[in-house]
């Protein structure tokens, strides 16, 4: 059991999410990727089956697995994003499964900021409707690494490989305007399995990999930023004991590049230099750390840093600005108020902003600019600039998607009103 | 493979907690760990000792005591918190009992489960805690899929689950108004499998019950409820002596024990791994019905 358990602690983590429109049999796909991976429990199938039979269904439905909520299962929708968690030999993976109707932009968001990869359905009969469009479009606005096109409910057309290669063509065209580097094609039938985990015998003509295949071995190791060194401070650790009278360490998650002891570092926003003396954890110090490590770095010498600042090297550093052009996605019921105030959070660093612009929304069904109607209301997306009350130390999202984040905060609510990609 | 710059899944995952924790103490003013001295606490518990190394942990551990424990679980409590010098303050369930604040229930499921939320919103009130840190992890339950990892509760403790905040990347909004607090779930993508290799990784010491060990067992329906003073009895219900272990440590009247030979950690792995049935299957308290955990979680439950 040593050896199989040491296979276990040397697994990669892949986060993915899933979308698709109304009935395209997404929760059936992620119903099918557990079960077929034996991830469900016994207890858990006896409970939608008798769910399944309370509703008068004819299959056990899957769908029941991933909707939680009592006004989900009621309505028989997903409402919110939600997490489900399988491992196979090769990786564990978490699914952040978000739901196609309600407030879709605003979830899909959610779930695509943090995943490597999103797997978007097509249903075989209907092709690419305006919500593969619109899912499309946001993985790439979000930089997703990596899409996987899945063409479901084959069965339901045959298994006709004619089928599939006009959607592919079509879904190729379309994706040219679009920024995503890696785009995959698997046909499959989430009802019966096929291409799913297991080859489909129904669909010889298929040469690629099936959708498990996919998941397990599509190479993730290159999506961090391990270039531009970026350690924004989240706390000062200062123990005051007696053991460690002078202790000084700044704690934070590394967002990018590899830091190393010895390391000529700057501090932002102070802009004094000073040589990364050690990189400390729990379980001792370590030569160097990279994204997505959490540690705690000490410096040579005593410099004034708090939470907020950012640690980078000197030949290689972030805007620095108070004045952010950006894309947002609107998240709120209450639309965004033309030169309102807002609260902003970059990294670890709160601030406020004013809206300066809306210079364009975004038709994400026809990918063009909308410019004549600038209302910004829940689920749009748009093109806005904002000036900030302090300066923040950013890149832009292309380059790295923890730095090129943030958010804005409705003062007076407190909610999350934006999510906001910096250009 | 994992490449150089690469952390396994192990790491990513106390990377990720450890950052949950560190935003807690920045963000709010008086943050609790609720710990139960089941394993899911435990493992907070260490992060939290992890992320402010190599000072202590700036928030006390904070027990909500039914008195219906298992004293193995007590004992070990005390003893962890003695190890990593941490506060722990302890709250109890009978307190509220005397107080006329909750009241016990009856018949043979009595279980002082529910009567947990009453005690916690005192604590949270008397104690002026601004964030609790908990063990829940997404994995367990249904409803706990939805949960955010800073969740936001109204004045009264209550969640809303269908209009909680957007969380995205890692840009947490701890913002809120007075009377308000957070609920925080450093470990909400950690799977039960994930912990047990945690705590085999990093060496974790946990309570007995979690082993393969010799108990008197109160067989009801299926469900293994250990024999205690606690326990209401139905007629003809005998105890009988069975080899189990503990997969979830809860009030005694309401967390069944699995029959297990498994004496290690590294056993307790590979019984996970075959298990068939979720780790919440042995817990009376989410059977009641189908949305159990929902509907308490909505009043302010762990």
């Amino acid at each position: 059991m040593v050896s199989n358990s040491d296979g276990y602690l040397n697994m990669e983590l892949l986060r993915f999410t899933t979308a698709g429109s109304v009935d395209d049999g997404k929760s059936t796909l992620i119903g099918r990727l557990l079960y077929d991976s034996k991830s469900i429990f016994q207890d858990q199938m006896e409970a939608i089956e008798k769910a399944s039979i309370a509703k008068g269904e004819e299959h056990v439905n899957l769908a029941l697995l991933t909707d939680g909520l009592r006004a989900e299962r009621e309505q028989g929708i997903t409402i919110d994003v939600a997490y489900r968690y399988f491992a196979t030999p090769k990786r564990k993976f978490i699914i952040a499964d978000t739901p196609g109707h309600i407030q879709y932009t605003r979830n899909m968001v959610t779930g695509a900021s943090t995943a490597h990869l999103a797997i978007i359905l097509i249903d075989a009969r209907k092709g690419i409707v305006e919500q593969t469009r619109r899912h499309s479009f946001i993985a790439s606005l979000l930089q997703i690494p990596h899409l996987i096109i899945c063409i479901n409910k084959m069965d339901l057309v045959d298994y006709d490989q004619e089928v599939f290669d006009e959607i592919r063509q079509e879904f190729k065209g379309f994706a040219s305007k679009l920024e995503i580097q890696d785009i995959r094609f698997v046909p499959i039938s989430a009802l019966n399995g096929d291409n799913v985990v297991d080859r489909s015998k129904n669909m010889d003509w298929h040469e690629g990999p099936t959708l498990m295949y996919l998941l397990e071995t599509i190479h993730i190791g290159s999506d961090r930023n391990h270039v531009d060194c970026r350690f924004p401070v989240q706390s000062v650790i200062r123990p005051q004991s007696a053991e460690h009278p002078d202790y000084r360490g700044y704690a934070g998650r590394i967002a990018g590049g590899v830091f190393k002891t010895g390391d000529e570092v700057m501090v932002l926003p102070s802009g004094f230099t000073s040589t990364i003396e050690a990189i400390d954890t729990f379980n001792g110090e370590v030569k160097e750390a990279f994204a997505p490590m959490s540690v705690t770095i000490r410096l040579e010498d005593e410099i004034d840093i708090s939470r907020g600042d950012m640690i980078v090297r000197a030949n290689n550093k972030p805007e620095v600005g108070q004045d952010l052009d950006m894309m947002i996605c609107w998240l709120s019921e209450k639309a965004l108020v033309p030169n309102g105030k807002y609260g902003i959070r970059h990294t670890t660093k709160d601030a406020r902003c004013i809206i300066k612009e809306v210079r364009y929304k975004v038709d994400i069904n026809k990918l063009h600019r909308i410019e004549d109607y600038k209302e910004v209301k829940l689920n749009d997306i748009a093109r806005i600039t904002v000036r900030t009350t302090a300066p923040l130390f950013y890149d832009s999202y292309r380059r790295n998607r923890i730095t090129g984040s943030v958010i804005l905060i409705d003062e007076a609510t407190n909610e999350t009103v934006a999510a906001g990609l910096i250009r | 493979m994992i490449s150089t710059y690469n952390l396994n899944h192990l790491r990513e995952l106390e990377a990720e907690s450890i950052y949950v924790i560190r935003e807690v103490a920045a963000q709010f003013e008086k943050p609790g760990l609720l710990f139960s001295g089941g394993k899911d606490s435990i493992c907070i518990a260490h992060l939290a000792r992890k992320a402010f190394y190599p000072a202590h942990m700036p928030f006390p551990l904070v027990h909500i005591d039914t008195g219906h424990n298992f004293q193995e679980t007590l004992d070990f409590r005390d003893s962890f918190v003695k190890e990593i010098g941490a506060n722990l303050i302890v709250r109890s369930v009978q307190d509220s009992i005397d107080q006329g604040r909750a009241t016990e229930e009856k018949g043979t499921n009595a279980s002082r489960n529910m009567l947990q939320t009453v005690t916690l919103l005192d604590a949270i009130e008397e104690l002026q805690l601004d964030a609790c840190l908990g063990g829940a992890r997404r994995d367990e339950e249904k409803a706990r899929a939805k949960e955010r990892f800073f969740s936001h509760r109204d004045e009264f403790g209550q969640w809303d689950p269908k209009n909680q905040r957007a969380e995205l990347w890692n840009l947490f909004n701890g913002r809120k108004n007075m009377g308000e607090h957070f609920r925080i779930f450093p470990i909400s993508n950690w799977t039960e499998m994930d912990v047990w290799q945690y705590i085999l990784l990093e060496n974790l010491e946990m309570p007995s019950i979690y082993f393969s060990h010799k108990r008197n067992i109160i067989n009801r329906s299926g469900l293994l409820l250990s024999d205690s003073a606690f326990l209401n009895k139905k007629d003809g219900e005998l105890p009988e002596e069975m080899t189990v272990r503990f997969r979830t440590i809860g009030d005694m009247t309401c967390t069944g024990a699995v029959e297990s030979t498994a004496v290690t950690v590294a056993d307790v792995i590979e019984e996970v791994a075959a298990a068939r049935e979720t780790e919440r299957g042995t817990r009376a308290d989410d059977k009641r019905t189908e949305a159990a955990m929902e509907d308490r979680k909505k009043e302010g439950y762990f």
